[in-house]
């Protein structure tokens, strides 16, 4: 059995529903972006994936790769900063909270 | 002559409008005062150097063979729209501009020395001094424009500076509404003038004639007063309601110097007019800026003359203003309206003088340009003594702090240097010999007369009524009766200070003498010298005249008796519409009001608002409405957005798809 690119893509799809269903039904603000950090490593595995296959001379997918999760990491940082403020001005880390925010 | 006198003429107003309008504030009163007549008195010597050098030089720039040439001292290309619309800015130097400059920086000299006693204390006295300097400004500008399209400029700046002036109290009602009058007024006239303006010019640069009109000739004096055969064939063929385009234009040209003038039916700015500080109507609404219509058709003689029917309609309209105004001064009480009134009807005379006259030989008329310089001759002795008629009058006010006849009487004895120019005023202005008016006004009598008899039996009656009017004034002013409350009263009124004085006397000493002065020799309309001889049939019926009309005025009102009011109540309604002005204010307030504000102002205000208003009231209804009915869109759950966006990125992706397949 080859090891083709399928083997990597449904597993991307799986980490990306799964991501965009936690974002679209958990109340939890921790468990979103838990959710959000799954749709963008899946988006980083396709990256990979089709500079791997269809790509192999060059390099720019992986050093694409490199850089979102940095920001990854830096996003994450700012939202969980976000988050705190949040908890200590109302108490909990409900999304639905935080509806106000909208005016 | 170089440049320099000619540039300095415009400059030093124009700088001393700049310093006394910028630094007035900080000035004081005496420095404002002393600047402003120091700068007027030096701007008067450089005027008389050009206007002497001009006359009297026998320069060839100035004068070939005999007679005077017109002369651009400089005209530069100022604005070039396209190459045949070119519009200069220049000096021209001629016998009527000349003359202009030396009324113009005189007057306004004697103006700005009376004004030092006049507007003593009084608050903008720097102000007063600025607009005082803007005017005369404009008012040279005007006269030494070398195009139609400078002097219509300058035609705008003096209707300004005129404007400014007659508001001066803005804290008066009454004077506030006067300034904004005579402005409309005169700009309504002027709209006509433009459109004269615009025609004139369109049909003369469009059609080239022999290659010398067009481009900056077509608004160009000299150009089209040189060719106004040229002229006439540029616009052959275009009519309009029977009558030549040529025509209309100068009609309509003219229709604004009825405006500036004060003829009817657009006179009725001028007797609000005298709202104004009284140095002010003297300047300009009695010397300078009223006699601009004069001026206009004297510069556009030629063109007017190759019109006949054009100066037929000056004759008629200012036939008909000259009389009228004399009417209605006989039956004022302010002495200022009795002055203005009788500027008007003198203005009408020069205007008819000025119609009467031909601009080449004709059978049996002795001198065919006599009504030109007559003309141009009253508007001279006309400065002077009405500006002195003003000047007088503004004393007077001074003293008894009244515009009304009714709380003077018997002044004489109070003021004798105020009543001998008075005096002096009077008799000029009713023609009596030796005095300036009786030699202007034999001539132009003597042109009209040349015209047909008619106009010169009409205007011979106008003059007559002239000396009733004034000698009326004189007596119910110096004799009458003396007012008793100068008896009781510490206050008594008393000559004015020197300030006031001086120029009253300098301008009756002019008056004087003015009427020796060869001005045939100076001013015509071709240039040639002509020798003023009086004609005696002519000057004996006026002088008769005069002299009769001073007399009548003389037994009704030098002593106080009842005939003046038996007179006045043998048809009191006459009296009451010449008091009223036959109610020509009541006219324009029935047409504005009633018929332009009520049926087309308010049918456009309706449209505004109902019309324009309602749809951009309509367009943000339907906006607000929209948005209240979708804004539960936004709920605020981050949540929802997400499963929307989701959702719509599936369709678009689905709609890819089908349409890559």
């Amino acid at each position: 059995m080859d090891l083709t690119m399928l083997w990597y893509l449904v597993p991307s799809v799986v980490m990306f529903a799964a991501g965009v269903y936690g974002f679209c039904t958990r109340k939890n603000m921790i468990a979103l972006l838990i959710s959000l950090e799954l749709v963008l490593n899946a988006a980083d595995l396709n990256f990979v994936v089709f500079n791997r296959f269809l790509f192999p001379d060059s390099m720019e997918g992986m050093v694409f790769t490199l850089f979102a999760i940095a920001i990854a990491a830096a996003e994450t940082a700012i939202a969980i900063a976000i988050i705190i403020n949040i908890y200590r001005e109302v108490g909990n880390t409900d999304i639905n909270s935080v509806k106000q925010m909208k005016f | 002559m170089g440049l320099t006198l000619p540039i300095l003429i415009l400059a030093i107003p124009f700088t001393m409008f700049l310093i006394l309008g910028l630094g007035g504030v900080k000035m004081s009163h005496k420095l404002a005062g002393i600047l402003g007549i120091l700068g007027n008195g030096t701007l008067a010597v450089i005027a008389y150097i050009v206007a002497f050098t001009y006359f009297f030089s026998g320069d060839p720039e100035f004068i070939v063979d005999g007679v005077r040439q017109q002369v651009q001292l400089f005209d530069v290309t100022w604005l070039a729209f396209t190459d045949r619309m070119v519009v200069n800015i220049g000096f021209l130097l001629d016998p009527i501009c000349a003359m202009m400059l030396v009324v113009i920086t005189t007057i306004s000299f004697m103006v700005h020395l009376y004004s030092w006693g006049y507007m003593e204390g009084e608050k903008g006295f720097q102000r007063y001094y600025a607009f005082l300097a803007l005017f005369t400004f404009s008012m040279l500008g005007l006269v030494v424009a070398t195009n139609i399209f400078q002097m219509y400029i300058f035609w705008e700046l003096v209707g300004v500076s005129s404007y400014l002036l007659i508001g001066f109290f803005y804290k008066l009602p009454s004077a506030v509404s006067a300034s904004k009058k005579a402005f409309i007024v005169t700009r309504f006239a002027d709209l006509f003038m433009l459109i004269g303006i615009l025609l004139l010019s369109y049909y003369v640069s469009s059609t080239p004639a022999d290659g010398v009109l067009g481009g900056a000739s077509a608004f160009n004096f000299l150009m089209l007063n040189a060719q106004p055969i040229a002229v006439l064939q540029s616009t052959v063929g275009a009519t309009f309601m029977g009558a030549s385009v040529l025509t209309w234009a100068m009609v309509l040209i003219f229709v604004g110097g009825m405006g500036k003038s004060a003829m009817m039916p657009l006179h009725i700015w001028l007797p609000d007019a005298m709202e104004g500080p009284t140095p002010v109507s003297a300047l300009i609404h009695a010397a300078t800026m009223v006699v601009a219509g004069v001026y206009l058709v004297a510069r556009f003689f030629p063109m007017f003359c190759i019109v006949p029917d054009s100066l037929t309609f000056i004759c008629v309209v200012g036939a008909i203003t000259a009389f009228y105004a004399a009417v209605v001064a006989c039956a004022q009480i302010d002495i200022k309206r009795i002055l203005a009134f009788s500027t008007i009807s003198q203005i009408a005379f020069m205007m008819v003088a000025l119609g009467c006259a031909y601009n080449e030989p004709v059978e049996g008329v002795h001198y065919s340009g006599l009504g030109y310089m007559a003309g141009m001759f009253h508007l001279f002795t006309h400065a002077m003594f009405k500006a002195l008629l003003f000047l007088g009058a503004g004393c007077l006010i001074h003293a008894v702090h009244s515009n009304n006849y009714t709380e003077m009487g018997g002044l004489r004895k109070y003021m004798p240097i105020c009543h001998w120019t008075f005096l002096i005023g009077c008799l000029a202005i009713a023609g009596i010999w030796p005095l300036s008016g009786f030699f202007s006004k034999d001539e132009m009598l003597a042109a009209m007369f040349s015209r047909h008899w008619f106009w010169g039996a009409w205007m011979t009656m106008v003059a007559g009524l002239t000396a009733f009017y004034m000698f009326r004034m004189y007596f119910l002013v110096f004799w009458w009766e003396e007012n008793p409350k100068y008896k009781h009263e510490g206050h008594k009124p008393h000559d004015a200070p020197w300030q006031m004085s001086l120029p009253l006397i300098i301008l009756a000493a002019v008056s004087c003498v003015a009427g020796f002065i060869p001005f045939g020799e100076l001013v015509t309309f071709n240039g040639e010298p002509y020798h003023i001889h009086i004609e005696g049939s002519v000057a004996a019926t006026s002088l008769t005249v005069a002299v009769l009309a001073i007399a009548l005025a003389t037994i009704m009102y030098a002593k106080k008796n009842p005939w003046p009011e038996r007179v006045k109540n043998f048809w009191p309604s006459l009296w009451r519409a010449a008091n009223r002005r036959f109610y020509w204010d009541e006219i324009y307030m029935f047409i504005t009001h009633k018929f332009i504000f009520n049926i087309i102002c308010k049918s456009i205000a309706w449209f505004d608002r109902h019309i324009i208003d309602g749809t951009m009231d309509g367009l943000a209804a339907v906006t607000q409405w929209t948005s209240v009915k979708i804004k539960g869109m936004q709920s605020g759950s981050a949540q929802s957005y997400v499963i929307w966006y989701f959702f719509g990125a599936v369709v678009l992706a689905a709609i890819t798809w089908i349409c890559i397949l």
